[in-house]
């Protein structure tokens, strides 16, 4: 039987891989991208084994909007990266300097 | 199972609201290029009329609704009536300076409105589930909004720093409520207030989920260590994106806070009042320091905001109704006085030429003694000099702290505050002393011109006067 502190270190474990991708990585706003995705989906996580192990609907029913918000969240991110790229004609992170000071 | 049917009534400014949006995208969607001037008529009229709805309501007895998802209180009357009203002259600016730019388009109205529909919901949310929600929606349209300029590179890269920050914040807002549903087995914030008041709680627990919570409200208000995106989009921006970035949605974000750590949280007072006392004694710091630095107003104005974000947090750790209030004052009078700052970048630049540096105000007080004087208000409030109302706003969230003993951060935010002043002073002195460069006349038209020194003049009044936005605040919290 799988208990609840195996889903939430799980969860821990996916949510500080995410963190660190958004610092460490220096090269791909796409994998920017991907760990945004990653820590709303370990956040999920926590929701459904809390819910489960809790009986109590509310912690799914969350789930179903952070999806729903998730994927409104990529939408726009990627139209953002789409106009940036037009613009800067690079997606490396470390490239994005103009702003300063 | 039974359904109880909800009490529409209270949420009937924002059912207005969602409607409208409704109608202004689709009126975008036909119309093509002609819908820019009936998107902005119709958002005018939007926010108009929803002030009004809210007005009228104020004074009537409030409650939950939605099954305890949604509240109408005194707190929710006053926020969302003040982040109406003062949209509108947000749109009015901003107007000025997106027809000069190319950039006078429907869209930017249908964003506004919703954003402002995201505003409301935060202000109003009483379940963690329609805080995100209102969160979200506020979020993705400023997003969005930032990167409308698509051809400008500072402004899509300002617009994607903010979007990888902002949905870093709502990541770490969305852990550290997963944590205390985990806890508490509630996301409501009227049961988990009342769960958290019986004692035999696990400490380290409740404070590891309270952790990410306050990170994720750092970050939405831009208290240091977390303010890195806030110069960039400030700078970044479109200034009419500025503008309406810098004044509503941290009125949003303050009732955030309120709902959550002082409403929801409020017994856990002594686990996060070390934390804000941290973020607090930093923003002020950092953000009056590196402002000293800055050539760009912009800049230096999104510094400014970081030390005044670190000003209202002093208020909400004291942790006492007073301090709440002080609080609420606080983060109104900025909204107002950055709305008054930004209005003013607006106002001095035309097309092609942005009055973004602060060599450009040289010698204002000869080219236009008027603007000049109304910059000059506006700079001595936000440095808390009096009579201008900046100063009420400071002084009342320092005897916030000194009320709870807490001699030193009040030390540390009178100190910050005169060192605060030397950039505003520097401002007044690049404005009154210096020979102008350029003769460039104001091009701006009228309407703004008037909404622009009523504004600077209310800051002033306001400073005069403060006792009925006091006692407003006061009432609110007692």
């Amino acid at each position: 039987m799988i208990a609840l502190s195996d889903f939430l270190i799980l969860g821990a474990l996916l949510f500080s891989l995410s963190v660190a991708g958004i610092f460490i990585n220096r090269k791909n706003i796409i994998i920017l991208l991907m760990c945004i995705e990653l820590m709303l989906l370990a956040v999920n996580l926590n929701f459904v084994a809390f819910s489960h192990f809790s009986g109590d609907m509310a912690g799914q029913v969350f789930v179903f909007f952070i999806l729903t918000v998730a994927a409104a969240e990529a939408a726009i991110g990627l139209a953002i990266l789409v106009v940036l790229f037009r613009n800067m004609k690079t997606i490396n992170v470390s490239e994005l300097d103009n702003l300063k000071g | 199972m039974m359904f109880e049917v909800s009490n529409m009534s209270f949420a009937l400014p924002e059912m207005f609201m969602l409607a409208m949006a409704c109608v202004i995208l689709l009126v975008t969607a036909f119309l093509g290029k002609k819908a820019s001037s009936y998107a902005y008529g119709l958002s005018q009229l939007t926010m108009i009329v929803t002030a009004i709805l809210i007005y009228q309501s104020v004074g009537e007895n409030g409650g939950l609704t939605f099954d305890g998802t949604y509240i109408k209180d005194a707190f929710s009357d006053v926020l969302k009536l003040s982040i109406c009203l003062m949209n509108i002259a947000v749109l009015l600016y901003s107007t000025h300076y997106l027809k000069t730019r190319n950039l006078y388009k429907g869209e930017y109205y249908v964003l506004a409105v919703f954003a402002t529909l995201g505003m409301m919901i935060m202000v109003s949310a009483y379940h963690f589930l329609t805080l995100y929600l209102g969160l979200e929606l506020m979020s993705l349209c400023l997003y969005s909004m930032v990167a409308m300029q698509r051809d400008s590179k500072v402004a899509t890269e300002a617009a994607m720093k903010y979007f990888v920050l902002g949905a870093l914040a709502s990541g770490m807002l969305l852990y550290g409520m997963s944590i205390i549903y985990g806890i508490t087995g509630s996301l409501d914030i009227a049961t988990i207030s009342v769960l958290l008041q019986a004692s035999g709680w696990n400490d380290t627990v409740l404070s590891f989920g309270l952790v990410f919570l306050v990170i994720g409200i750092g970050f939405k208000l831009g208290a240091v260590p977390f303010h890195m995106w806030l110069p960039d989009v400030y700078h970044g921006a479109p200034t009419a994106m500025t503008l309406f970035i810098a004044t509503t949605p941290k009125i949003a974000a303050f009732a955030m806070m309120i709902r959550i750590l002082a409403e929801g949280l409020g017994d856990l007072h002594q686990h996060w009042q070390g934390m804000l006392i941290m973020l607090s004694v930093l923003s002020m710091i950092v953000g009056n320091v590196v402002a000293i630095a800055q050539t760009n107003l912009k800049r230096m104005l999104a510094y400014s905001t970081i030390s005044h974000v670190g000003f209202i947090l002093l208020g909400i750790l004291s942790g006492s109704q007073e301090g709440y209030a002080a609080s609420m004052f606080y983060a109104l009078v900025y909204a107002v006085m950055s709305l008054g700052a930004f209005g003013m970048i607006i106002l001095m630049s035309r097309q092609g030429f942005e009055a973004d540096n602060i060599d450009d105000y040289k010698g204002l007080s000869e080219r236009n003694p008027w603007y000049a004087l109304m910059m000059l208000i506006l700079m001595f409030s936000m440095a808390g000099i009096p009579p201008m109302v900046g100063f009420y706003a400071k002084l009342s969230v320092i005897k916030s702290v000194v009320d709870i003993n807490l001699i030193a951060i009040a030390v540390v935010a009178v100190m910050m505050s005169v060192i605060g002043a030397f950039y505003y002073l520097r401002m007044i002195k690049v404005m009154y002393f210096d020979k102008p460069v350029h003769a460039h006349a104001i091009e701006a038209p009228a309407d703004m011109r008037i909404f622009l020194s009523a504004n600077a003049l209310a800051v002033l009044a306001l400073g005069l006067f403060p006792g009925s936005l006091m006692a407003v605040c006061a009432i609110v919290f007692s």
